[in-house]
């Protein structure tokens, strides 16, 4: 477990190597059948982009997202994060870590019938303001939090 | 072909509360192996699940989803003795559907 995390720190230039993969064609099977996998937004380094890239315009802060997550997370590579919207008629919520390499970890999209409320475990490569994303009436809120992730193995 | 999710579904007053536990690497393209050659990425990138036919959840996931994932929603409409199937889809085109017994 340490050394998969070791490597994914080092691994600075990753974004690139994705990106020459898909070109070279390794990707060619799973591009196939996925084409709703929305890879503009998945390859986007930051918030705003991400916001464009799924279809909106500027997000703003909302009081009505909550994070819900350990303040400290030791190990970075198994993060739990909970996302709760109170924002009515809330349509979708992603998932968003600033400081990985793309920042867009998940998005939901919640039908009708189904609590604004998604949790799931995410990686991080280190120490970050983690933002949740929430689509409600076809605009765009965020909420954010910042979670410390812990390197050494002693959970300081 | 993957191992079988784990799926839960539970009655919790009147909604439905499903837990998901994959099994998956979720590779994220950025690791290296002992040769010092890049891993190719694999990870589920697509995860549905429906209930009565209908769609209760969709989510499109990045390779920063943890390892076997986990995942948790909730929605109303169920009772117990229906069914939940959940679908996923990773960047190879690997399938898998489980579907689990409300109770």
């Amino acid at each position: 477990m340490n050394e998969s995390r070791r490597n994914l720190l080092q691994a600075s230039g990753g974004a690139t190597v994705l990106a020459l993969a898909v070109s070279v064609g390794l990707f060619k099977s799973g591009v196939a059948h996925s084409q709703e996998w929305n890879k503009a937004a998945f390859d986007t380094k930051n918030l705003q982009d991400t916001v464009k890239a799924l279809g909106g315009a500027a997000a703003v802060e909302s009081k009505e997202i909550t994070i819900t997550s350990p303040d400290i997370a030791e190990n970075g590579a198994v993060v739990p994060v909970s996302v709760t919207s109170r924002l009515g008629k809330t349509e979708s919520i992603s998932i968003l870590v600033e400081k990985n390499p793309n920042a867009l970890s998940a998005s939901f999209d919640i039908p009708g019938g189904t609590e604004p409320f998604v949790s799931t475990r995410v990686k991080m490569g280190q120490t970050s303001n983690v933002f949740a994303l929430v689509k409600a009436e076809g605009k765009y809120f965020f909420a954010t939090k910042e979670i410390k992730v812990t390197l050494g193995g002693c959970g300081g | 072909m993957a191992d079988p999710m784990k799926i839960r579904a539970t009655m919790m007053g009147d909604k439905v509360v499903v837990k998901v536990l994959m099994a998956h690497e979720m590779e994220t393209g950025q690791r290296k192996d002992s040769a010092g050659k890049t891993i190719p990425a694999w990870f589920i990138q697509s995860v549905t699940a429906t209930h009565n036919g209908k769609t209760v959840l969709s989510a499109q996931w990045g390779p920063a989803v943890s390892k076997n994932p986990f995942l948790e929603f909730r929605f109303s409409g169920g009772k117990a003795g229906e069914k939940v199937i959940v679908t996923w889809t990773d960047s190879k085109g690997d399938k898998r559907s489980d579907e689990a017994t409300i109770t």
